[in-house]
């Protein structure tokens, strides 16, 4: 049996509201994605019927206006996280302010995406380059969520949609705003696939437990990465 | 002065209209217009009392379809006491003086009614070239800030005058411009579509004379009566959407039993227009009800957010036919290459680290090996 005992802590990174955040994220964007991806471009499977038996496409936009409420209120919740959670998902990690983050981006992207070098990189939350992304993930779901209500103030006497009714004439009308909706989407498709295969990436090659951190809340970080920290000497303090 | 100029009712009556058609006339404007009851008396009142609305109705560049449209209101009176009785003063199309004559009626408008008069436009105006479109030795935009500097309001006909259309379609070689963007410091009203809808005209003016103030607008300067909601929205087909059953091409069963035409490309749930409500030729059909998917004629931009029948538009630069779901799956497709490569490149360079053997020099180098 192979073996190595390793100096490691277990350190609480994600507290309960980010996980229950990610995943209901991960779950309305799923549902977004698929019936907005159903709305574009429709199967026509039903034949010599009438309509007045069927709602099926009905509940399909159904579903898609249900979770956008939902993705909605979740991002704005994550937002006020940002400013009350602990410091790993505090808003200073995701807006590189400091010179070090961008330094700690091009090294990231040498160790993991270009490999030319092995160092290993003190990072106990998100390391800078993964933040900037989320960061930008971020105002993708603005602009998702601008580009959505927009659509839907037209049809909609309620409160919330009303106050995204200027995105339309801002934007030059509904064709335009709709094409940007269905092309974020692509997005969204394009980051779930890397985001996921990333978190297989950094667990298979550090053993940090990364991928259960976001069930469980907690990883296993190298004392020395640990000692770093507390004493803020770490390359890149991000408080 | 203000008796020197006829009242609608007065020209109305002239022409031989009866009282009773004169009523009829104003609830079905108040109807358009989505006025309550007391609209009716208001409209009634106002057509009775107020002197004719001096007009001057500019074309530039267009193709007369507004004209065209309006001159087939529904209602036999809406044209003949918009057309006989606004006091057109000047119409290129329609007014029977040519030459000096003409320049002389608008120029007549202009000093006789300042403040007061109307300024109709149907086309856009080329301010790349401005030689493109002149009228009497003078371009489009030359005689447009002219007229709007003394008017009351101007009014912009159709996709033209409000969005550019076809003219300002890529590559836009004139330069074509809406009158919102070449004018200042006066309200523009834009009556969408190509043509707007004739009772759509002739609420637009029935309200400035009414109320006089213009109607309630959009974020995009459209009368919020009539541009409020999508031909989806009102679509008689909708139940049709809502429940899923859709026409795959013109000659299917679906088309035959009329189904949402959704997927033949209507662009019915980006357009906001009355097609659905006032439809058109004195409220016969519209369209989609003949079975053509709407193209969103009353949308700016719709010549380039094509093509006409399909749902989802090209996109600019790459090629024919490429959608945002194509790009994006071949985006999709790289991406799934990439990660497969950076996998295998992985297990190659990080070897090390993944049979957990780190390099020399490192700090758990040889802690415990079994």
């Amino acid at each position: 049996m192979r073996n190595r005992s390793v100096p490691l802590r277990e350190v609480y990174v994600w507290e309960m509201p980010v996980r229950i955040y990610h995943w209901v994220n991960a779950l309305c964007i799923t549902a977004l994605c698929v019936t907005g991806y159903i709305i574009g471009n429709p199967p026509a499977f039903m034949k010599g019927t009438e309509a007045y038996f069927n709602f099926w496409f009905g509940t399909v936009r159904f579903i898609h206006f249900v979770s956008a409420f939902l993705f909605f209120f979740n991002f704005i919740f994550r937002l006020y996280w940002g400013f009350t959670g602990n410091e790993f998902s505090r808003w200073y990690n995701y807006i590189p302010l400091k010179r070090c983050q961008w330094k700690e981006m091009l090294e990231v992207i040498k160790v993991d995406v270009l490999q030319v070098t092995n160092k290993k990189i003190d990072s106990i939350g998100h390391n800078s380059l993964a933040s900037f992304i989320y960061f930008i993930t971020f105002l993708i779901f603005l602009l998702q969520c601008l580009t959505g209500f927009g659509m839907y103030a037209a049809m909609s006497r309620s409160f919330l949609p009303k106050l995204f009714a200027w995105v339309v004439p801002f934007l030059g009308g509904d064709m335009h705003v709709r094409q940007i909706h269905h092309v974020t989407m692509w997005g969204f498709i394009l980051f779930a696939i890397v985001h996921v295969y990333l978190v297989f990436y950094h667990d298979y090659i550090e053993r940090r437990g990364v991928t259960s951190s976001m069930i469980g809340g907690w990883k296993f970080i190298e004392e020395d990465v640990i000692e770093r920290h507390d004493s803020g000497t770490e390359e890149c303090p991000k408080r | 002065m203000e008796n020197q100029r006829p009242t609608f009712y007065e020209e109305a009556q002239g022409n031989g209209v009866s009282r009773r058609d004169f009523l009829k006339f104003c609830a079905t404007m108040a109807a358009f217009l989505g006025l309550e009851a007391s609209g009716v008396s208001q409209i009634v009142k106002a057509l009775e009392s107020k002197p004719r609305l001096p007009v001057i109705w500019f074309h530039f560049q267009e193709c007369t379809c507004c004209s065209e449209s309006f001159i087939r209101a529904s209602h036999p009176l809406v044209a003949d006491i918009v057309l006989n009785k606004i006091s057109l003063d000047y119409q290129e199309t329609l007014m029977a003086a040519s030459g000096f004559q003409a320049e002389d009626a608008y120029k007549a408008v202009m000093a006789k009614y300042p403040g007061e008069y109307i300024v109709m436009v149907e086309g856009s105006i080329p301010t790349g070239n401005e030689a493109y479109c002149c009228i009497g030795g003078r371009s489009a935009l030359q005689i447009l800030q002219e007229a709007v500097k003394n008017c009351k309001a101007v009014v912009a006909w159709g996709n033209c005058a409000s969005a550019g259309c076809v003219q300002a379609a890529s590559p836009n070689p004139t330069g074509a411009k809406p009158v919102h963007k070449v004018i200042s410091g006066k309200p523009v009203i834009n009556v969408q579509g190509c043509p707007p809808i004739a009772d759509v005209m002739a609420g637009v003016v029935v309200h400035l004379l009414t109320f006089d103030r213009i109607p309630q607008l959009d974020g995009l300067s459209r009368p919020q009566a009539f541009y409020s909601r999508r031909v989806h929205d009102t679509c008689y087909r909708r139940a049709n959407f809502d429940a899923g059953l859709f026409v795959e091409s013109f000659d299917d069963q679906g088309a035959k039993r009329g189904y949402c035409l959704y997927k033949m490309g209507c662009k019915g749930p980006v357009t906001y227009n009355s097609c659905g409500i006032i439809k058109w030729n004195d409220s016969v059909s519209y369209p989609i009800q003949s079975g053509h998917p709407c193209i969103g004629c009353a949308e700016a931009g719709f010549w380039d957010n094509g093509p006409f029948y399909q749902h989802l538009p090209e996109v600019a630069g790459f090629g024919i036919e490429t959608t945002a779901d194509k790009i994006g799956l071949g985006l999709g497709v790289a991406t799934a290459v990439g990660i497969a490569g950076h996998a295998i490149v992985t297990n190659i360079r990080k070897h090390s680290e993944i049979i957990n053997e780190p390099e020399e020099g490192s700090k758990f180098e040889n802690k415990k090996k079994v």
